[in-house]
This record gives C-alpha cells, sequence and structure tokens, in this order.
C-alpha cells in the first residue's frame, strides 16, 4: 500500500469507530454526563459543603479533574475493548484482518477512536463541572497532553483486553474488578495526604492515583506525587503496552488460527 | 503467470489436527475451480490460509505471483472474498458496509462512492443502501457478501460456500453472476457443498480428502473417469416378485415402482428392456440421474 492508501485505511477505521460511537450515543455519552453530574451534585453540592478547603481548593474544585479522568479512562477503555470484542464475535473484523491493511494501523485505528471517543466525554464532564463551579485552569498544554496519552494508554489496554477475550464477560471483568476500583481508590475523591501512614503507602502503589495527580496538577496546579516521573512513567507504560498490543495483533491465536 | 499457486502446503492446529499435508494446487488465470471435499476434508483452511486468517505450518502460496508471506501487502490486495457465515456489522449499513471495505484497501471515499453503486446496483441492493445489514433477508445479506467482495476490483474472487441456504431463484441468479464475473476475466475459486453448483459453473475441479488433493482435472476429464451411468425407471405397476441378477447391469429397487439401473457407458441400452421385458416388468418412464459429479464425488471419497 502507498503512504495514501494507507492513510486512507486508518481515515476509514476512525470514521467507523466514530459513527458506532455517536450511532450509539445514549449508551456512549450519555450515560457518562449523567454519572458525573450526579457525582457533581452528591459529593461536589451535598456532601463537598461540609469538607472544608483541599489545598486551597473548595471539594467540588478538587475532585473535578479526578472527576474528568476517571471518565476519560473508563469510556476509552470500553470503547475499544467493546468495539474491538464485538467486532471479533460478529466476526467481521475479518474485514480488516483480510485487507493488506498494516497491522500498526489497525491498531492506531481502533485506539484513535477509543481516545477520540474518552476525549469527548472528558470534555462533557468539564463542561458539566463549569455548571458546578468555576475553575482556572493551571497548564493547558499538559492537560491536554496528559489526557491524551491517558485515553490512549487505557483505548490500547481495552484493546489488548479484547483480543485476549473469548467472551462478553471477559470484556467486563477487568473494568468492573480492576478499573474501577484503582480509579476510585486513586485520588478522585482524596488527597492521599488525608490518609494514615499504611494507607497512604498502599495507596502508592496504585497507578491511577499518579496520572490523576498528574491531571490535577495540570488542571489546579497542586500535586500529591512527583509529576515529572508521573509523566515519564505514563509515557513509557504507554508505548510498552503498544508494542504489547502490536506483537498481539500480528501473532495473537486468538484473531488468527 | 499463476493467479494462485500452493506449494507443500501444510496445517497442522495446536490440538495436532493435521487439516493440510502438503498439498499442491495451481489455478490459471479465468479458471473458475470448484474445490471439493467432505466436511473436515481441508478445504475451509485452504481458504482461511490463502485470506492470512489461519497460519500455514509450512510451504507457501503465491497470489498473481505475489509470495503471501513476504509480500503480503500486494497478495492480500488481489483477492476479494465471500466467507462461508455473514461477517458484516449488523448494525451497520448497506452502502456504509462496502464503502468500508473499500477504504481498508485504500480506495478513495468519492471513489468509493462510485463502485458503492456500480456493485450494489449490480447485486440489486442499490435500493437498500441506508439500511442495516440486519434488515437484510438471507439472500441479501449473501448478496452483499458478494458486492463487498468486489468493491477493491479483485482479480480473484474466493467464494467459500456462497450459496448456502440460499432458496433457487437467488442461486440460479448468483450463478449468472459469476459466470458473468468469470467470462469478464476474474478467476474464481469457489467451495461448495452443491455439486450441480460445482458441476454447473466450474472448468476445474479439485478434490479433497483428509487433507490431500485426490483430484485436480478439468471438469471434462473428471467427469470422464465416470464409466458407469445410472438410470432410473418409474414402472407401470409395483413389481411382484423379486428380481433375479442381471450379468449386465446392477439393478437396485428404490422402492416397488421404481428401479436404479447402472450400467456401463457405451453400452447398448436395449438389453436392459430386453431383460425387464422378459421379467413382465412395464416402463412408464425413465431419466438419467442427475448430477454425475456428485456421483464420482461419492465414488473418490468413501
Amino acid at each position: 500500500m502507498t503512504p495514501k492508501q494507507v492513510l486512507i485505511a486508518y481515515q476509514t477505521i476512525i470514521i467507523k469507530e466514530l459513527v458506532r460511537c455517536f450511532r450509539i450515543w445514549p449508551q456512549t455519552l450519555v450515560p457518562p454526563a449523567i454519572t458525573m453530574a450526579l457525582y457533581f451534585l452528591i459529593f461536589g453540592k451535598l456532601v463537598g459543603s461540609q469538607i472544608s478547603a483541599v489545598q486551597g481548593f473548595t471539594y467540588m474544585q478538587y475532585i473535578v479533574p479526578g472527576l474528568i479522568m476517571m471518565s476519560v479512562i473508563t469510556n476509552s477503555y470500553m470503547n475499544s475493548s467493546s468495539s474491538f470484542f464485538s467486532m471479533k464475535f460478529q466476526r467481521n473484523i475479518e474485514e480488516i484482518l483480510i485487507s493488506p491493511t498494516p497491522n500498526f494501523i489497525i491498531l492506531l485505528g481502533f485506539v484513535t477512536g477509543a481516545v477520540a471517543r474518552g476525549l469527548i466525554v472528558g470534555l462533557i464532564v468539564l463542561f458539566i463541572a463549569l455548571l458546578f463551579t468555576h475553575i482556572v485552569i493551571h497548564h493547558i498544554f499538559l492537560m491536554f497532553c496528559t489526557a491524551f496519552i491517558t485515553a490512549f494508554f487505557f483505548s490500547t489496554a481495552g484493546l489488548v483486553n479484547a483480543i485476549f477475550a473469548r467472551n462478553f464477560d471477559d470484556v467486563s471483568w477487568i473494568p468492573s474488578f480492576v478499573l474501577t476500583p484503582l480509579t476510585y481508590l486513586g485520588g478522585v475523591f482524596f488527597s492521599i495526604n488525608m490518609l494514615s501512614g499504611v494507607w497512604q503507602k498502599i495507596a502508592m502503589i496504585n497507578p491511577i492515583l499518579y496520572i490523576v495527580d498528574l491531571f490535577r496538577y495540570s488542571m489546579l496546579g497542586i500535586q500529591d506525587a512527583n509529576i515529572l516521573i508521573a509523566f515519564i512513567l505514563l509515557l513509557l507504560m504507554t508505548i510498552v503496552l503498544f508494542i504489547f498490543a502490536l506483537y498481539l495483533i500480528q501473532k495473537s491465536s486468538r484473531l488468527r488460527n | 503467470m499463476l493467479a494462485l499457486q500452493v506449494e507443500s502446503l501444510k496445517k497442522i492446529y495446536s490440538n495436532g489436527v493435521e487439516a493440510l499435508k502438503g498439498i499442491n494446487l495451481s489455478v490459471n488465470q479465468g479458471d473458475f475451480i470448484g474445490l471439493l471435499g467432505p466436511n473436515g476434508a481441508g478445504k475451509s483452511t485452504i481458504i482461511s490460509i490463502i485470506n492470512s486468517l489461519t497460519r500455514k505450518t509450512s510451504g507457501s502460496v503465491f497470489i498473481n505471483g505475489y509470495n503471501l508471506e513476504t509480500q503480503s501487502s500486494l497478495a492480500k490486495s488481489q483477492i476479494g472474498v465471500v466467507p462461508q457465515e455473514f461477517n458484516f456489522g449488523i448494525f451497520e449499513k448497506v452502502k456504509q458496509i462496502v464503502m468500508n471495505q473499500a477504504g481498508y484497501y485504500g480506495i478513495s471515499r468519492t471513489e468509493s462512492k462510485k463502485r458503492a453503486e456500480k456493485y450494489l446496483k449490480l447485486l440489486e441492493l442499490w435500493h437498500k443502501r441506508d439500511q442495516p445489514a440486519r434488515d437484510l433477508s438471507g439472500g441479501m445479506k449473501r448478496r452483499l457478501m458478494i458486492a463487498r467482495a468486489l468493491m477493491h476490483e479483485p482479480r480473484i474472487l474466493i467464494l467459500d460456500e456462497p450459496t448456502a441456504g440460499v432458496d433457487v431463484e437467488i442461486r440460479r441468479s448468483m450463478w449468472e453472476l459469476l459466470r458473468e464475473l468469470n467470462h469478464a476475466g476474474k478467476t474464481i475459486i469457489l467451495t461448495t457443498h452443491y455439486l450441480e453448483e460445482a458441476e454447473d459453473l466450474c472448468n476445474r475441479i479439485a478434490i479433497i480428502h483428509h487433507g490431500n488433493i485426490i483430484q485436480d482435472t478439468t471438469k471434462k476429464q473428471l467427469l470422464s473417469l465416470l464409466n458407469v451411468e445410472t438410470f432410473i425407471f418409474d414402472l407401470n405397476e409395483p413389481l411382484q416378485k423379486t428380481l433375479p441378477t442381471c450379468n449386465d447391469f446392477l439393478i437396485k429397487i428404490i422402492d416397488p415402482v421404481t428401479l436404479e439401473v447402472e450400467c456401463q457407458k457405451g453400452k447398448n441400452l436395449n438389453a436392459i428392456f430386453d431383460f425387464l421385458n422378459a421379467h413382465n416388468i412395464i416402463v412408464n418412464s425413465m431419466r438419467n440421474r442427475v448430477n454425475r459429479l456428485e456421483e464420482l464425488f461419492l465414488r473418490l471419497t468413501q
């Protein structure tokens, strides 16, 4: 394939993914908006009004970055895992696998589609947050980069999950039993400084804590951990996971006998 | 240059099943070849390896001269595939499905729109272009898969049981279309369980059995191997007694008013009537048992 043809194949996969996302918008865009609006109302407005300022911000302002990140993580993950797995299940992934589209482009196309959904939902949540509170963004470029790399990482992770999955339970298992607990315990609703010694050490093992912390720093300018290390680790983990996913698309017996 | 060249192709699945035992197959440009074989013979494995959905254990595959392993992009763009099972997104619109397929082959949006119109009209699906694929009937879904396979205008079309579960009328119209495509220069590789279909359409037949090709020749030559003919006789009244054995013909009683008579090709048929007359058996009508290929197939694979 010529570079132009490769680009067309890449665009085709992205368009297909976006068409799917917007076709089922009541499942993809509305639920996170409603859930996050409820979080802002209950935790931010009602419970938050009883909590004193955290590192100089109201509790409502403090939880905004975490909730945006939570939406980006879950939506980018769910998009690639459910889309790729349903294509595998219906066997229409074969349409792409038999074509000359390079494996790298197949992977990149699905991941880009999922990143787009993650960022769109993140943006929706940001607008909802602005209905409840006032926010001045500390570092917009870092904020975008963090959201993008995080969405990229979790989109790739979702795709890896979909490649390994044999049934729909395998697709929902990781988000329910791994991703959700890690996200809730990843400093979305609290600063690790609020935790006692042992719990603080346990919380530090959670990788999502660093992602949320990095994003919170980019939005509010406050941090619990070392931002530079968090950023470099996130970038490295994303590259390693992408290479692993590419290896799976080329070699996995779950896609080709 | 050969359209398809398969050399010493072997496939052993992870469970130890040896699906292909070193198959050699050459398909010429413009051939209409039928791959026949009982269930589990290895037909779908060959197709799947050519499609790159299954990895070979050893051997090589060349498509229009391109090595599938080392020149996979060029090799893949030469073939269009119509799989056995529906494998499109059932919620996607018909036009979207075929246009996406063109996109995966690097065909621009403008060009793919033109081709979508051309092939959906050819397959009589244009009026359904904005409907989700799940709303199509079984026959329409089959036609959609053919339209999709044609979108990048491949030189070789591979059809894996394309008329399975399709009614007679649609099957005949699909045959007509396949004939036209073949006359237009496309090489067609067909696997089918309908031996009548292979006999009607193909100019070459390869029979696969237990992972080996046991016959690969022109249909004419293959059918010439069949040196017996079978006739069905409908009798005027039910047989009253069992028939004595006849040395020249093999006579089977299908039911009291139907006989099946097998005789060597070129043998004088009058002897049959003499024999039946001698036993006071009156024949109302006689017909040749259809599907010679089926007969040959059963002989070769049993």
